[in-house]
């Protein structure tokens, strides 16, 4: 036989790490193709040549008091507090998707100022505290 | 200075510390849960939710923190040929491994209520997942490979290839724009997390270890006792 106990074993842990290596380096180029840049900011669509037209994600601050409600279409305004951008987005929200948090969108660009998405991720900061910290923050804020 | 690594030494260590490091487990893992899922407060914004970060974050920092463990100890074993260093490897690599598996488990049923989807491919969910399967590599190399030198020696190379995916993974929030919130606690700054929070997450960390350090010494003990067994 060719294939002895020990040359068979050596066949199986080669053929193994080939196999877990290829699945790493899958995945490392894949996010490196992709998810490095998991969502663009305004400012870098903004500085973008031609629009893309695939899919991409766009990221920031929902602006406070933008957000309007028109027979189950949303629209809202994603700023870096320099560059907006409008968003239609058809369906439900998610429950920490409030206005002057941040957020990210899923979607494609109609033109460099609108922006048509299809799903919608609430992104949250690094902040935690109590409800009764938090008013508190929030009347000092308004005293000031 | 370093007799504490002698086999025999650490064994004896082991057995006396066991039982101290069990009940200082069961009074920490009371007090943590009790802190964390009754007198702790609820987020302004994630309500209940939050009480999932007392064992998501516990887990994630100990699933890190042990691989650093295993990549460094690899590193002594293969290079100085100290290799009671590949028995600590061996025996921290499970606790490890399910350590991240709670962390992703956990962080996907967290996402869900708060982000809105259960996975999304962003740089820290991904570097996690790799890391996940290089525990899952690393442990079934360890049973798959019969010989156990040749076991130990791939082993080695494979904890310290590892080792440069945990840098990756700590500062993936920072270096990307990623779905995950930044940090919340750092060595530079003050952490962005309320103290009434912060003390049960502590606690919580603090048993996690005491758990790890229980299972890893009774896993080494048996992995010594194994290699003698095995030796005559």
């Amino acid at each position: 036989m060719i294939f002895s106990k020990s040359s068979k074993n050596r066949l199986k842990i080669f053929s193994l790490i080939a196999i877990a290596a290829s699945i790493i380096f899958f995945f490392i180029y894949n996010n490196l193709q992709k998810n490095v840049v998991y969502f663009y900011a305004p400012q870098e669509i903004k500085n973008l040549k031609d629009t893309p037209s695939n899919k991409i994600r766009l990221g920031g601050l929902v602006k406070e008091g933008s957000l309007k409600k028109n027979n189950n279409t949303y629209v809202f305004i994603i700023t870096d507090l320099k560059n907006e951008i409008f968003v239609e987005y058809k369906g439900l929200l998610p429950n920490l998707f409030i206005e002057g948090k941040s957020a990210v969108v899923e979607g494609v660009l109609k033109d460099k100022k609108y922006f048509i998405a299809s799903t919608i991720l609430a992104k949250h900061d690094e902040n935690y505290m109590p409800p009764e910290v938090a008013n508190s923050l929030k009347k000092n804020k308004l005293n000031k | 200075m370093f007799g504490i690594f002698k086999p025999r030494t650490f064994f004896n260590l082991a057995n006396t510390s066991i039982f101290w490091l069990k009940i200082i487990l069961v009074f920490a893992l009371i007090v943590g849960l009790v802190l964390a899922l009754v007198f702790s407060p609820i987020d302004y914004l994630q309500k209940d939710t939050v009480r999932i970060m007392y064992i998501h974050v516990p887990s994630s920092w100990i699933s890190l923190f042990i691989f650093l463990i295993i990549g460094i100890s690899s590193f002594i074993s293969l290079i100085f040929k100290v290799r009671v260093f590949s028995v600590y490897a061996k025996s921290l690599a499970p606790i490890g491994l399910v350590f991240s598996l709670i962390s992703v488990v956990t962080g996907s049923l967290w996402g869900y209520p708060t982000w809105g989807t259960f996975w999304s491919w962003d740089g820290r969910l991904t570097s996690m997942f790799i890391l996940v399967l290089t525990y899952i590599l690393y442990v079934s190399l360890w049973l798959i490979i019969k010989n156990y030198n040749s076991a130990e020696k791939i082993t080695n190379i494979v904890g310290i290839v590892g080792l440069i995916n945990i840098p990756i993974i700590k500062f993936s929030v920072a270096w990307w724009n990623t779905l995950h919130q930044p940090a919340s606690i750092t060595l530079t700054a003050a952490p962005t997390i309320h103290s009434s929070m912060l003390a049960p997450l502590l606690i919580m960390f603090f048993s996690f270890c005491i758990l790890s350090l229980i299972i890893f010494l009774i896993r080494y003990k048996y992995e010594i006792i194994n290699f003698r067994v095995n030796k005559k």
